[in-house]
């Protein structure tokens, strides 16, 4: 928005060719599985790993250009004759390749272990498509024109289709692949058109030209509204969110976390590199979409999260809730930004990639943590698990941690995100518009009850799989994971709780992005590294390292206190059955039940199907369904219209030669007559 | 930070320790009063501690590790709370580590543990509690965030030290959008520490309990811990209250023996009062029945979302 800020552009693009080479890189380890596809022990144990290693190169490249904070461009000669390829790495594209590099690190390790032979897609070519689909996503987030980017963004979409469809011998699986490559197209069709309108009349399709085009507001707001919609369509913002739910659960684990974690992400950032630095100074009002479909969405999933039944189905909407939080951010950003109040809106920017990060961490844990239930016991029915804990402690407990992070507890970093997004609807004060200023508190209610009932989700998620008694005889059999799994899982964990414990250096590094789209950056108060405090002159402050010494000094005190005063012995007892006894595990909360408050609270927002027994069956059976109403609202006329339109343009299509040829002399006729009326 | 904030600090912390059984057997003393029954002691709840501390722990057989742990997290993140809550003086060391927000978030983490601990054994009871527990939680939650939110709008800062501070050097009259977030925060209270409407600390009637059902498993000291970590949210819940709306006798500044001085007995009269004043609500409201609460509760949602709106619109 500010063209006073002139990056620095260094002589020879060092850092971005390293990246360019990395994702070739993936795209050379891709092509290596084809070699022996069925070999299990050449994809897994030799090329996973190693694209995991360049992806951590990835982030440590991308990380030396953030903390830089300079600009580099390179033109490659690829690609059709006069349109070659324009990339670019600015603080923006490498705080996104930190992300992708550091997240793909632990789940590529994970995948090493995961991928294994007789489960649809053959690991070699699952191996191409997974590879790929990473290096699509670099490219993505690396292109500097509409070409370069669109081509990228194709090439992620339907690689991601096809490991999407890996089982696809499943005919849901087959659907749910259907579903998201339809959203995909139509989120893509919105994409080229808002580039069309973009270069506003120059046909140059480089970003350098589009953000030197002058549009009027009219064209501009268009722009905005079909980047909203194209890039809304693949983060899964509400009602575009309807492929979430379905491909989610029916890709492998390794890819539900790296489409979850990562490439609803690059939606992100597209969002970010047209609304704050293609379109120039944004119009405060764009903001009110992001920001208010931002709030329905967090609301929405987080409510549909909490009755599901199928963990992965459960994650899919706590994605949307969470990209949900992030387009909140973002809506703010623009409505602060376009306010003229910069420190404001570089804060919402901050609290926004912030969360992104946090996401990819936290969210990728948790989709390796079922991959990882659902290899061990083949069930991803919340109704069939439980009391895993005894039987996979590695999984369980590093799961723990990314679930307390989901949360949204202190220390863990899902709090620091929630906590600056807080800070900065807070921070607030009076915006020149009045309207805007009774809606602020109406949002911040919104986000806090997103939270809470984001607590709710994550404890029935952690209790139904982890805790109490295990519901089905087979889990006795279930196994922990294996070391690939092991050190992919205890990465990410890790991530959560480093990105929670230094937020004060994290966003340092992110100052430089903040810089480059607003032109302002969070000043920092206080010169003390653990101390977290955003605006000066108001006295905020959170210190998450204080915070945990003294918790966890607190709790081992008191372990300390109570073990030393106390020396009774601790006996193992059966549990209280009120006298009555035979406790089963049927007895248990099942994940219905545990829904069952929300289902009954919010019932206009769910189509219920209810299936009760009757006092006299003999074999009595209570079934439930829930199903979002979008689809018989909003979709199902959608699909009966276009059918319609279809069958009538059908009736064009007789089958006859002679009709045809009726058809061509008919034109014939009008464009002569056109050109004789000339 | 000199010497005289830190022996405040841990003082602050010892005392809302040590005080939290006396608060609760003060409360029950004032409700059997009002009931026309013989009190109990204002000891009772210390011997009940000790009682448990000396018995031998009974771990049902499923039990996991976690659900060892979760009466030791539970009990550290009360104490931890206690010494964050500004009850006698503002400018003490711990509080700087976490805002209001972060406080709320140390609540529900406790929360959050104590639920699973509650799933972790397997039984109905557990699990049901658990969910009755979130239901709560997950209203009664923002619904405290939202009240602290018109406090640290009215104070520009979201750090409970700088709200008191700003709202003991005002007027005396309450804002009106606080006033609105003070009834707000007394349905909260209430909910959050299982008092009367909502659910019944006396009770060990399956259809009802809601704390009760989730600590069931638990025996000797760990229920000892998890006893007395009720207490202290009780204690911390009416501290933040009176941070927030009763910020007098609270020592602001530099804190002296002279601001002990007054800040040690005004807290112990707002303690007396506010005890009476609960014990005066519990008796004349009946139970609720479960499915009620959450109406109970977004009511007091509402109305701390009206305090913020009342307030924007005042624009104070």
């Amino acid at each position: 928005m500010h063209r006073s800020v002139h990056p620095v552009v260094s002589q020879f693009p060092m850092l971005l060719v390293g990246c360019v080479a990395l994702l070739l890189g993936w795209t050379v380890i891709g092509l290596a599985g084809l070699v022996r596809p069925r070999s299990v022990l050449l994809t897994g144990r030799l090329l996973f790993p190693l694209g995991a290693l360049l992806g951590l190169a990835l982030a440590v490249l991308a990380g030396a250009s953030l903390l830089g904070g300079g600009v580099e461009r390179l033109v490659l000669p690829v690609g059709l004759p006069n349109l070659p390829m324009h990339l670019r790495l600015d603080p923006l594209s490498s705080i996104f390749l930190v992300l992708l590099g550091a997240s793909s690190f632990g789940i590529s390790l994970f995948a090493g272990g995961y991928f294994r032979v007789g489960e649809g897609t053959a690991p070699g070519l699952l191996c191409l498509q997974y590879h790929l689909f990473l290096a699509a996503m670099g490219l993505v987030l690396i292109a500097d024109d509409a070409y370069s980017f669109l081509v990228a963004w194709e090439v992620m979409a339907l690689s991601s289709y096809f490991l999407v469809t890996t089982q696809h011998r499943i005919p849901e699986i087959r659907r749910a692949g259907f579903i998201y490559l339809l959203m995909a197209h139509v989120g893509a069709i919105c994409l080229l058109l808002c580039f069309g309108v973009l270069q506003g009349g120059s046909w140059l399709f480089t970003f350098h030209a589009m953000r030197a085009a002058h549009l009027s507001l009219g064209w501009a707001t268009a722009a905005f509204g079909l980047a909203l919609v194209g890039f809304g369509a693949k983060a899964g913002l509400v009602p575009l969110h309807v492929w979430l739910p379905e491909a989610h659960p029916a890709a492998p684990s390794p890819v539900s976390a790296l489409m979850s974690g990562v490439m609803l992400k690059t939606a992100v950032y597209g969002m970010l590199r047209v609304g704050l630095d293609l379109l120039g100074r944004p119009v405060w009002w764009w903001g009110l979409a992001p920001l208010i479909l931002g709030l329905l969405t967090i609301v929405y999933g987080v409510l549909f999260a909490a009755v599901q039944t199928d963990m992965k189905r459960l994650l899919a909407y706590s994605s949307v809730e969470n990209i949900g939080i992030v387009f909140t951010g973002i809506g703010l950003t623009i409505v602060f930004a376009g306010s003229g109040l910069h420190v404001l809106a570089a804060l919402a920017l901050l609290a926004t990639l912030y969360h992104c990060l946090n996401h990819a961490f936290m969210k990728s844990l948790l989709f390796l943590g079922t991959g990882s239930v659902l290899h061990a016991t083949g069930e991803r029915n919340l109704g069939r698990l439980g009391g895993l804990i005894h039987r996979m402690p590695w999984v369980a407990w590093l799961t723990l941690i990314g679930v307390l992070a989901i949360a949204g507890l202190p220390p863990l970093n899902g709090f620091v995100s929630e906590w600056l997004l807080l800070q900065s609807f807070l921070f607030t004060g009076h915006l020149p518009h009045a309207f805007v200023n009774l809606l602020i508190p109406m949002g911040m209610a919104l986000v806090v009850l997103g939270a809470a009932l984001a607590g709710y989700v994550m404890v029935k998620f952690y209790g139904v799989i982890f805790l109490g008694q295990p519901r089905e005889a087979s889990l006795a059999r279930a196994h922990d994971c294996g070391w690939l799994e092991r050190i992919g899982l205890t990465w990410l964990a890790l991530g959560c709780v480093a990105l929670g414990l230094f937020p004060l250096q994290v966003i340092r590094a992110l100052g430089a992005v903040t810089h480059q789209l607003i032109g302002a950056v969070v000043p920092q108060a206080s010169s003390h590294w653990w101390l977290l405090a955003p605006v000066p002159g108001r006295p905020v402050s959170y210190e998450p390292l204080v915070f945990l010494t003294a918790t966890l000094a607190v709790v081992l005190m008191t372990v300390f206190a109570v073990r030393l005063t106390y020396r009774q012995r601790v006996r193992r007892g059966p549990a209280w059955d009120c006298g009555a006894g035979g406790l089963t595990a049927r007895m248990q909360d099942t994940a219905e039940g545990f829904g069952q408050p929300i289902r009954h609270l919010f019932q206009p927002f769910f189509e219920i199907e209810r299936e009760l027994p009757e006092p006299t069956d003999r074999a009595p059976r209570y079934r439930i369904a829930v199903r979002e109403r979008i689809w018989r609202l909003v979709y199902e006329p959608i699909v009966g219209a276009v059918e319609g339109l279809a069958n009538t343009a059908a009736r064009l299509q007789r089958g006859r030669i002679s009709v045809y040829l009726l058809y061509s002399f008919v034109t014939l006729l009008v464009l002569l007559a056109v050109a004789l009326l000339k | 930070m000199s010497a005289i904030d830190w022996i405040t600090q841990v003082l602050e912390v010892v005392a809302a320790v040590a005080a939290a059984p006396a608060f609760l057997g003060w409360l029950n003393q004032c409700r059997a009063w009002l009931q026309n029954r013989r009190a109990p002691s204002l000891w009772l709840p210390y011997r009940n501690l000790r009682k448990l501390f000396h018995k031998e722990a009974v771990i049902a057989e499923g039990a996991s590790p976690l659900f060892r742990i979760a009466p030791y997290v539970v009990f550290g993140t009360m104490v931890l709370a206690a010494g964050i809550i500004p009850s006698m003086g503002t400018r003490l060391p711990l509080v700087g580590s976490a805002d209001a927000i972060a406080l709320v978030g140390l609540f529900a983490a406790a929360r959050m543990f104590m639920t699973l601990a509650a799933m972790d054994v397997g039984t109905a009871f557990g699990t049901l509690g658990a969910r009755r527990e979130m239901m709560v939680g997950f209203l009664a939650e923002p619904a405290l965030l939202m009240v602290i939110f018109v406090a640290s709008q009215i104070s520009s800062s979201t750090a409970l030290p700088v709200i008191t501070d700003h709202l003991a050097s005002g007027r005396l009259g309450l804002s009106p959008g606080l006033a609105f977030s003070a009834v707000a925060f007394i349905l909260v209270l209430l909910a959050e520490n299982a008092r009367i409407p909502v659910d019944n600390p006396a009770t060990h009637l399956e259809l009802t309990m809601i704390h009760e059902a989730m600590v069931l498993e638990y025996s000797a000291r760990h229920l000892a811990l998890m006893e007395w970590a009720a207490q202290l949210k009780l204690f911390n819940y009416v501290c933040i209250g009176f941070a927030l709306f009763l910020p007098w006798g609270v020592a602001t500044g530099h804190i002296g023996p002279m601001g002990l001085a007054v800040a040690i007995p005004a807290l112990a009269i707002k303690l007396a009062v506010a005890g009476a004043g609960l014990a005066l609500i519990e008796t004349l409201s009946a139970k609720m029945r479960v499915m009620r609460i959450p109406e109970f509760l977004g009511t007091a949602f509402l109305f701390a979302v009206l305090g913020l709106l009342v307030h924007v619109l005042l624009g104070t």
